[in-house]
């Protein structure tokens, strides 16, 4: 996806997911003394995913930290050498491991800004993997970040191109607030084409990744390639999807969506999280307050089945959303 | 600190006792060395080094996916705790648990399908390696978040309390759990209200990429544990023996009222981590150190040189587990996938009003 966007403009570098979420800790790591990775095994063993491998050797253990199995307190440790001055880069293994550490999470680094008046100021950024999709059953598989989207005073980011991945943190990094961000597992071997005309990103907007006129399909993180593979189907039938990348989950880039949903009067929401109570439903109720005119369908929701994600293949596949069920969720929608 | 060397097995095993002990130290005789007995502690070791060693291969072959975590090395402290333990006794588990399962009495056929995704698995193809349960053994899983079964078990061992039984729970772990708040807030909780709860922590030396001395600043993880105020015990294990007699004390101590006791075990996983696992962290010659300690090859030289094992019966122990181990593929490869139509099956209980 990037190739082609790319392709247009710029000098170009093929990489992967993995590495330029890499490239943008080592950039991070070399501009800022104060930047800091911490984790289970993101030191030696260059991180559970591969992610920081040969950081140890170019930073040394005291910027890239290996941690003891204890999510509440290195997360928390994270939290307050942020409130020290420095700026950690926090890594969890995955979303449903930081259960453990979502009370320093909500009780500290969402809300002491608010608590004390504005006094304390939280720059810590937070990685973690999220998702499903590699049979690794119900304690690896879920997606949570649009819990984490509940919570007031944290910004939730969702990297799904190599251009986010490679730039997203040095923005994250910025941000005087805390920050957390998603790493769908499936897209760490993802290879693409870093857009050389670029060197930051946004936080605050989404991105339109794909145009068309008939139907508006929103989606984030790891849905992003199966939504684009959707596109390209249904474009074979004449059916033209403009696909929306959300890119944060908070805040939401209202404008850039409900712009969309104004072109193509319909909406198609693709969410691997549970349908209720998921930011899915966050968007389709801002769809429905603020663009209810423009609809010429009711909005359709392509969400993961309200189950724990089990571990056989063939119910794994029938759980997530795919490309055949975003195809058919849009031929209803334009129906 | 004392210290008791088992005489009658020629053991390397050592024990050492953490003070506050309630119980005296195991004798140094235990069981008779009945070659019955310690056949069978070579059969499930067996069973569970080959089933190990074939899931492997099946991995290969893309048969079975997801995260496994193999046992291979660690055997010892399956089988030997497992001796102590009643069949109306609880274990709880680990992701590393195809040895507990199978120590355990669930049939090979059962973990295989399960690792298969198939119908006929023992959690009906929504666990996978990682979450094997077999609610009639007692055996509340396969648990894939570090340190998470151990509030479970302490809860398993306040119902058994309150309801007057005389029952264990047993609760396997690691050494990287043991850094977990959740350790340590259930050996606490354990202790002061007395739990009928054995704590075996498999000290294999690395949580993952971790070794011990990276996620420890006190690496006595028995003294430690005696902190709580529970007899807390090292044995070695990588010797089967050791292991079962040292888990029958603390096991028998826990049934008759002692308070929840803590067990290291010192073991090694001879293979990485996982299937994914590089396993860049190890030197070469350490685990080969371990491998030179393999409690299979231990316990088989021990009985040829009391003259209780011999080249026919070795050979037939071979035939039988690895007949065993055949027929569980089989089963495997031809049992039903779970329909897809039963994909929102057991969310909530059938008689439950929710969905
Ligand atoms: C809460 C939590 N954090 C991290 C992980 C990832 N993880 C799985 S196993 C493991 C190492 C655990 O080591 P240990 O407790 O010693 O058990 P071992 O694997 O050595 O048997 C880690 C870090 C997890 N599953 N759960
Ligand atoms: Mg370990």
């Amino acid at each position: 996806m990037n190739a082609r966007r790319s392709a247009s403009g710029g000098s170009t570098a093929s990489t992967t997911y993995r590495e330029a979420l890499r490239d943008g800790l080592r950039e991070a790591l070399r501009t800022d003394d104060r930047v800091f990775l911490m984790g289970e095994d993101v030191g030696r063993y260059g991180g559970c995913f591969g992610v920081s491998l040969g950081l140890l050797e170019e930073f040394g253990p005291d910027r890239i930290r290996d941690t003891p199995l204890s999510e509440s307190a290195f997360v928390g440790a994270g939290i307050g050498a942020a409130l020290g001055g420095l700026r950690p880069v926090v890594e969890i293994m995955t979303v449903n491991f930081s259960l453990l550490a979502l009370d320093q999470i909500l009780n500290n680094a969402a809300t002491l800004l608010h608590m004390s008046g504005g006094q304390l100021s939280v720059p810590i950024v937070i990685r973690m993997t999220t998702g499903a999709g590699r049979q690794l059953a119900a304690q690896h598989s879920h997606s949570l970040e649009g819990w984490y989207a509940h919570i007031p005073g944290i910004r939730v980011l969702t990297p799904a191109t190599m251009d986010d991945a490679r730039h997203m943190l040095a923005a994250a990094l910025d941000d005087p607030d805390p920050v957390v961000m998603f790493e769908h597992g499936s897209l760490y071997n993802e290879e693409g084409v870093l857009d050389g005309t670029v060197d930051s990103v946004d936080l605050d907007s989404a991105a339109v990744r794909r145009l068309g006129t008939d139907v508006s399909v929103i989606t984030y993180g790891g849905s992003l390639p199966k939504a684009l593979a959707a596109a390209e189907t249904l474009a074979a039938d004449g059916i033209g999807a403009e696909v929306v990348d959300l890119r944060s989950l908070r805040p939401l880039d209202d404008a850039t969506v409900l712009a969309s949903v104004a072109r193509t009067h319909r909406a198609v929401i693709v969410d691997e999280a549970w349908r209720s109570g998921s930011i899915s439903a966050e968007v389709a109720a801002r769809i429905a307050e603020r663009s209810f005119y423009e609809l010429d369908a009711p909005v359709q929701r392509v969400c993961s089945q309200e189950v724990p994600i089990p571990y056989a293949r063939q119910l794994e596949e029938a759980a997530l959303p795919q490309p055949a069920s975003i195809v058919a969720a849009v031929r209803q929608a334009v129906a | 600190m004392s210290t008791t060397t088992r005489r009658s097995t020629g053991a390397t095993g050592t024990q050492r006792s953490v003070a506050p002990r309630k119980t005296p130290a195991p004798p140094t005789g235990g069981r008779g060395p009945g070659h019955e007995h310690e056949l069978e502690l070579l059969r499930q070791m067996l069973l569970i080094r080959r089933f190990e060693e074939r899931c492997v291969e099946l991995y290969s072959a893309a048969k079975i996916r997801g995260f496994v975590h193999l046992y291979i090395g660690e055997e010892a402290v399956a089988v030997g705790v497992g001796q102590a333990l009643r069949g109306d006794d609880a274990v709880v588990s680990t992701y590393r648990e195809h040895g507990h399962a199978l120590a355990r009495g669930v049939s090979a056929g059962a973990v295989m399908a399960e690792m298969f995704g198939k119908a006929t698995g023992c959690s009906r193809g929504r666990g996978g390696s990682m979450h094997l349960f077999d609610a009639g053994r007692r055996f509340y899983g396969g648990n894939a978040i570090v340190a998470g079964g151990l509030p479970l078990a302490a809860g398993l061992a306040l119902a058994d309390r309150m309801r007057g039984t005389e029952r264990v729970t047993c609760c396997f772990f690691g050494d990287g759990a043991y850094a977990e708040g959740e350790f340590h807030e259930t050996a606490n909780l354990a202790a002061l209200w007395q739990l009928p709860l054995l704590l075996v922590c498999e000290n294999n030396l690395y949580a993952m990429g971790t070794s011990l001395a990276r996620e420890h600043a006190q690496t006595n993880l028995a003294m430690r544990a005696a902190s709580y105020g529970m007899p807390a015990w090292t044995v070695d294990g990588m010797d089967v023996l050791a292991v079962e007699a040292t888990a029958r004390k603390a096991a028998d101590s826990v049934r008759s009222g002692g308070g929840p006791h803590f067990l290291e075990a010192r073991t090694y996983r001879f293979r990485a981590h996982s299937m994914y696992d590089p396993d860049r962290y190890r030197e070469k010659d350490e685990i080969a150190r371990w491998k030179a300690r393999d409690p299979l090859a231990g316990l088989e030289e021990r009985m040829r040189a009391e003259g209780g094992l011999d080249d026919l019966a070795n050979k037939r122990l071979e035939e039988d587990v690895s007949a065993e181990i055949d027929a569980a593929v089989r089963a495997a490869e031809a049992a039903p996938y779970e329909p897809v139509a039963d994909l929102l099956r057991f969310v909530t209980s059938p008689s439950g009003g929710a969905s």
